[in-house]
């Protein structure tokens, strides 16, 4: 019940989940082998009368093996995911030409300070609005996450984008939607009474809506 | 001969002497001292459920007056509505506590003081005096905590964890006296772990009865030193960040206030290289007593004694290097990320390694399914669960995803609850004859264990699947948020689910309470166990054992071929047996 994940809509939300159905296979084969050992030595060495209990101290096969075979496994799993986590998470890696936004977080909404129609932060068309993140389908971007007063967290359920806003520091947030439509961003970051509503939401637009959009609020 | 030069053999003669108040209030006898944690704690811990049957009740019915709730004032729930500060403190203190307030004190406090002398066959700990110190410092930490609840703008509201800057400055909270209280009262409360684990540790060291080697010491009581010496590592940082948050607070400091100067993650980093060997001193015990547990209801020795030591070892080492699995969103340097990964996903192992060792015990013996073994089992079918979900955290692309939503509340309760409760209830209904001289009902123990087996599956299960739905931690109110609506049913059952499961612990309530004056009369030996506590009476006198026991071969000597009964107490001499030298209690032989 319930451990399908809700569809992602990033370029690395698939890379994620594949990661996540991995370590469900794994540990739910773990989780069967020993609920079910469990239960079936429960019953079958249940005291009988004349019954006698094995005595042993232990066998070290047995440990050699119940060692490495979770030992491997884990390995495996840590290689699978290191290459992912930089891609995503390292502070170079948002890809080449990903439009420029910052970010900040303060009690309780989110302002998005826009590059404008020269693509580039910090100039005199930049502008900004208010719980609202306007980006283009397909098209990387790149997110100067900050907050003013406490530490934030910024999260896109349908991106599997999270990252921590924290004061005093500006972190890079990058990701690349892949389809058009409206979505949620929620604070992951317990911050004060108004935590529970500093909702903003995404919109992903065409290429074309999107230049139109930010043409639209620049004239403002 | 020690024995000799210990302060209660000459002490013991005027034991009699003692008033009421010397013999049971301020008293310096491990026993009593044990008993009084145990009171504080099953406090603490009934405070902590109806904090937490509070919060649910939120979730579960939004909005809703909660009933009984006029009693509140109206800064905290008008109309019987909880307010979104107030939940939000309500979050804050079920978890500050059910972790320092119950599961902690019951653990390390109560076990740790009755088990180890009377395991290792000493009269008492090693410093009698300091132990009393240790609970009577706890008591006034837990009243000044009580008082926050009290104070103008509530209690403190930034969650258990306390992260700055929200904790640090009462402009974000509104919260002042409240969170100030809180950071006293766990740094009192540190000073009493810390004098306890001085003590636990001195009295293992230094007190084993002559024949006790580190080898043939219950695990039980390996779990318990060890689990000290995280205490006597661990705490002092909590209490080192505490009065630094508090300085910040209170004398305009900016340690952690990044307007000024100072760090947010700075708080993050001590609070959880404190926190993470803090979790292993929540479960490092549990396994002990489930190991001692399982081998006696099995009637088979441990299965790889050595391993489990080699296990807890592991899992007290590599704790250390670990806490930054609770920072990988937090913006700390990626790189940590990866690091973190590694040593996260490595302590997995020696879990993974007693779980197997757990089961080898069980496998071809003769089980007794009593209620202390209904409980224990329990344990390690939980507790694995708890272990498991970890593994999706420990895999930072996942963590991205499931940190701070109810994954992980899913996780902290299957290994709390699921694992560190069901050992104490199996531990409490095992060792109290030995404490009160009576048994607990056994029906009622088996009606409390199905119906607590059953709800708190309930309860807790569905929130891996709201973690898996995205559903954040701390939200007062989910409905605010479009992909959570179709979660509130789900809420909704674990609400209802709760709020039978706390019902159902009135059943160990009024267990613990009848049986102490009406239970069946306990023999020395009930659970016909090895351990060097069953050699006296239930309860033992001051003092412990009359003269210095003797011990002849390890704990788990059940069904052993030498003797006819499925059980060999350690103390028991068989022909042929050697006296242990004079040195054998210095040390390892």
């Amino acid at each position: 019940m319930g451990w399908i994940l809700p569809e992602g809509f990033s370029t690395f939300a698939g890379d994620i989940d594949f990661l996540y159905y991995v370590v469900l296979v794994v540990t739910g084969i773990a989780f069967v082998i020993v609920e079910l050992g469990i239960v079936i030595f429960l019953f079958k060495y249940r005291h009988r009368p004349g019954q006698k209990a094995h005595y042993t101290h232990g066998n070290n096969t047995a440990e050699v093996i119940w060692t490495a075979i979770p030992a491997v496994t884990v390995v495996v799993l840590g290689l699978m995911s290191g290459g992912l986590w930089a891609e995503i998470k390292g502070h170079e890696s948002a890809p080449a030409g990903s439009i420029p936004y910052a970010v900040d977080g303060r009690q309780f909404e989110w302002n998005v300070t826009y590059a404008g129609l020269d693509g580039q932060l910090g100039t005199g068309d930049d502008f900004v609005v208010r719980n609202q993140l306007h980006v283009p389908v397909n098209q990387p971007v790149v997110l100067q996450l900050s907050a003013e007063d406490v530490i934030h967290s910024f999260f896109v359920p349908a991106f599997r984008v999270k990252q921590d806003a924290v004061p005093g520091m500006t972190i890079p947030v990058w990701f690349e939607a892949t389809q058009t439509g409206e979505y949620e961003i929620a604070c992951a970051e317990l911050c004060g009474l108004g935590h529970y509503r500093m909702r903003a939401m995404v919109t992903v637009h065409t290429a074309e809506d999107f230049q139109q959009w930010v043409a639209d609020q620049s004239a403002d | 001969m020690a024995t000799s030069a210990l302060p209660h053999a000459d002490a013991h003669g005027h034991e009699h002497d003692l008033s009421f108040i010397r013999k049971y209030i301020f008293s310096t006898d491990h026993k009593i001292i044990g008993i009084q944690f145990l009171l504080l704690s099953l406090i603490g811990l009934f405070i902590g459920g109806l904090l937490a049957i509070t919060l649910r009740w939120q979730l579960g019915f939004p909005g809703e007056a909660i009933p009984g709730g006029g009693i509140l004032p109206e800064t905290m729930a008008p109309g019987g509505i909880l307010l979104p500060e107030f939940y939000n403190s309500l979050v804050t203190m079920h978890g500050t506590f059910m972790v320092f307030f119950a599961i902690m004190p019951l653990l390390v406090g109560v076990f740790g003081n009755y088990l180890i002398p009377l395991k290792i066959g000493a009269p008492d700990m090693a410093f009698p005096r300091l132990n009393m110190w240790s609970f009577w410092i706890a008591l006034p930490a837990t009243v000044l905590m009580i008082s926050g609840f009290f104070m103008a703008g509530g209690h403190a509201a930034a969650g258990w964890t306390a992260y700055a800057p929200l904790s640090a400055n009462p402009e974000w909270t509104g919260v002042s006296g409240g969170q100030k209280v809180w950071l006293l009262s766990i740094a009192i409360l540190g000073m009493s772990s810390i004098l306890g684990a001085t003590n636990y540790i001195t009295t293992v060291v230094n007190l084993r009865a002559p024949g006790m080697t580190w080898f043939r010491l219950p695990l039980s009581i390996w779990a318990l030193f060890l689990t000290s010496i995280l205490v006597l590592l661990a705490i002092p940082i909590l209490s080192g960040a505490a009065i630094m948050l508090y300085f910040d607070q209170t004398i305009g400091t900016h340690f952690f206030d990044a307007l000024d100067g100072g760090q947010p993650l700075l708080w993050q980093h001590l609070f959880w290289y404190f926190g993470h060997p803090e979790v292993y001193i929540l479960i490092l015990p549990a396994m002990g007593f489930v190991s001692d547990i399982i081998s006696n209801n099995s009637r088979k020795p441990v299965f790889g004694y050595h391993s489990m030591i080699f296990a807890m070892l592991a899992i007290m080492g590599l704790g250390w290097i670990v806490w930054g699995h609770h920072m990988f969103q937090s913006g700390m340097n990626p790189a940590l990320g990866t690091t973190f990964m590694v040593s996260t996903l490595l302590i997995a192992v020696p879990s993974a390694i007693k779980t197997f060792n757990w089961m080898g015990t069980m496998w071809r013996g003769n089980i007794r399914l009593n209620v202390p073994m209904l409980n224990a089992v329990a344990f390690v079918a939980m507790f694995v669960i708890g272990g498991l979900s970890g593994v999706f955290m420990a895999v930072t692309p996942v963590d991205i995803y499931i940190h701070d939503t109810y994954f992980i509340v899913a996780h902290i309760h299957y290994v709390l609850f699921g694992g560190s409760l069901f050992a104490l209830f199996a531990a409490i209904t095992f060792w109290y004859p030995k404490m009160f001289g009576r048994m607990m009902n056994s029906m009622i123990g088996k009606v409390h264990f199905w119906l607590t087996f059953l709800f708190y599956n309930l309860t807790f299960w569905p929130m891996h699947n709201l973690g898996i739905g995205g559903h954040m931690r701390r939200i007062y109110d989910p409905s605010e948020y479009e992909f959570l609506q179709p979660l509130q049913g789900m809420n909704t059952f674990i609400t209802i689910s709760a709020i039978l499961l706390l019902t159902t612990q009135m059943l160990f309530a009024l267990n613990f309470i009848m049986s102490w004056f009406n239970g069946e009369k306990a023999s020395d030996n009930p659970w016909k166990d090895n351990g060097v506590e069953w050699t006296t009476p239930s309860p033992p006198p001051h003092g412990n054992f009359p003269t210095v026991p003797i011990v002849y071969r390890g704990p788990y000597e059940f069904s052993s071929p030498l003797v006819e009964e499925d059980f060999l107490p350690q103390t028991r001499k068989l022909e042929g047996d050697q006296e242990p030298g004079a040195a054998q209690n210095e040390g390892d032989r």
